[in-house]
């Protein structure tokens, strides 16, 4: 029902709230995005230029371990990967759960949405980390579940949550018409809903299912305080071995910050224009 | 309260469940003191957050092009890496640059403690998001009211403040209503530069005390408790502010 905003400008009407994320305002420019790198540039050469003439400087020292910390940040994303998948296979069945029939399946996937959705991602990090066992004895075969693996289900947990509130509402913005077209159609409530409904709920799911994926992404980070050697472990042992300085704390937590930014930040671009792309009104 | 904490501490030997937060007053203190901190940290920074996000939102709709270059980079660099790095980025980074004195006995006493570094890092981080939600708020205000606004004689500034801003609240309070609950859950982060917050107290219990399993349940409900409550002020705001006839 509703109309396109620009028709409406003439009219001194509130109105319709839109979070229109990334649209024309929050892109960074090329003059931008070149005064960010010269800006960071700075920063790093002015931290070295404090540092003597003896010791490394700050963007040798990145130079040498950037292999390594780049391996520690492959990690973050191979954890995010395996969070998103698990998460999003758990969400989907928590999801339609919680559009379920019977009332017993739909309490327990609402409960358990509100659980994980409500709690921090870090006290959900703890929870795992402390309370599942390092290994697994299942008929008498030992599986040893080091300690990224338990960290990945930590981080699977809100991803379900998220996912399942993704899903129900996907499946609650498609018009109730379809499901009455179904019915009539003699479609069982299973068919309409796998075969009708879901496959239309597809496309208004990819951009809030990437949005959770760049959040998960920045979550792996966590996994660093309950010891996973991720980026951020990796960045603390660097600083470390390189005599502890500390004007090398800026530039290479900078690189850290770098390493997500030049991640996320395409995904969060490319997650805007399928979201107007994918626009209905 | 001798009740509860005696029934407790039955619980705990007839059960072996051990809630020592409930009957052991040391344990009890920290975890109220670790409470109060949470409370400090969420509620400076969500008031922070807000005023930079307005501000954010008003250069933004400004004159200045490089103001707003300026804005649009802290938004997009903000939303775009991971809030504990730039805790870190913040503390470690910025705070071992700033002058320290020392204190009487010796220790390295800087300008801006943890604590204080904690309210700035997670301010910004939230304030990125709650310009781009102010934003939103503003763009459903028609430019008509804003030009009834000039006729009457109000300057930019002035009508931001009087005019738009209170009409784009109300109309992106939802929004807002699930970022600061986020913020709220971000608070956490401080636990990782030993902020003493609910996390960092039951951590320092239950590590003394051995009674994991029980104290994940307290932190549990309690953050549980803290979402709720926040979620029910913002809904009661929201119907406060609710203005008649709009999207309803």
């Amino acid at each position: 029902m509703m109309v396109p905003a620009g028709s409406q400008d003439g009219f001194p009407v509130l109105l319709p709230f839109r979070l229109r994320r990334g649209e024309t305002h929050h892109r960074l420019g090329v003059a931008a995005g070149a005064l960010l790198c010269i800006g960071l540039v700075l920063l790093v050469s002015t931290a070295s230029a404090q540092g003597g003439r003896v010791a490394p400087s700050a963007l040798q020292v990145i130079a040498k371990w950037a292999p390594l910390l780049l391996t520690g940040f492959a990690f973050n994303i191979l954890i995010s990967a395996f969070a998103m998948l698990l998460g999003t296979i758990a969400g989907l069945g928590v999801g339609l759960g919680l559009l379920s029939d019977l009332w017993p399946v739909r309490q327990t996937s609402w409960v358990l949405t509100q659980i994980f959705r409500n709690v921090p991602w870090l006290v959900l990090l703890f929870f795992v980390m402390f309370l599942v066992p390092f290994q697994l004895t299942v008929f008498n075969a030992h599986i040893p579940l080091p300690d990224w693996v338990k960290a990945t289900v930590g981080f699977a947990l809100p991803v379900m949550a998220n996912v399942a509130e993704v899903v129900r509402g996907a499946v609650r913005s498609v018009p109730s018409t379809q499901w009455e077209a179904a019915e009539a159609l003699a479609f069982t409530r299973r068919q309409s809903m796998w075969r009708i409904i879901l496959p239309q709920c597809f496309k208004r799911m990819l951009p809030p299912w990437m949005n959770i994926y760049s959040l998960v992404t920045m979550s792996t980070v966590l996994a660093s305080i309950v010891g996973v050697s991720e980026l951020l472990t990796l960045t603390a042992q660097v600083h470390a071995a390189e005599g502890g300085r500390p004007e090398l704390f800026a530039p290479l937590y900078g690189f850290a910050l770098l390493c997500f930014f030049l991640y996320c930040y395409p995904i969060n671009r490319w997650t805007a224009h399928l979201e107007r792309r994918f626009q209905t009104r | 309260m001798d009740a509860i904490s005696g029934w407790f501490q039955r619980f705990y030997e007839s059960t072996g469940y051990n809630f020592s937060v409930f009957y052991d007053p040391y344990d009890w203190n920290r975890y109220v003191d670790g409470l109060k901190m949470t409370l400090i940290l969420s509620v400076t920074t969500i008031l922070l957050s807000l005023v930079l996000g307005a501000t954010g939102a008003l250069i933004q709709s400004g004159p200045s092009r490089l103001l707003r270059g300026l804005v649009n980079a802290f938004v997009v660099v903000f939303r775009n890496t991971p809030p504990l790095v730039q805790l870190f980025f913040f503390y470690f980074g910025f705070g071992t640059m700033l002058p320290a004195t020392e204190t009487a006995t010796g220790m390295r006493e800087p300008v801006l403690n943890n604590i204080a570094w904690a309210i700035i890092s997670l301010s910004l981080f939230a304030a990125a998001f709650n310009v781009e939600i102010f934003r939103s708020g503003i763009e459903a205000v028609p430019r008509t009211t804003v030009e009834a606004a000039e006729a009457l004689g109000y300057t930019r500034f002035k009508a931001y403040c009087h005019i738009v801003l209170p009409l784009a609240i109300r109309v992106c309070l939802p929004a807002l209503n699930n970022n600061l609950v986020n913020l709220l859950k971000t608070t956490t982060l401080a636990y990782a530069i030993a902020v003493p917050e609910t996390l960092y107290a039951l951590k320092q219990i239950w590590s003394e005390s051995q009674n994991v399993l029980e104290m994940m349940i307290v932190l549990l409900a309690t953050y549980g408790i803290l979402v709720s409550v926040l979620v029910w002020l913002m809904h009661r705001w929201e119907r406060a502010m609710h203005i008649p006839g709009y999207n309803r």
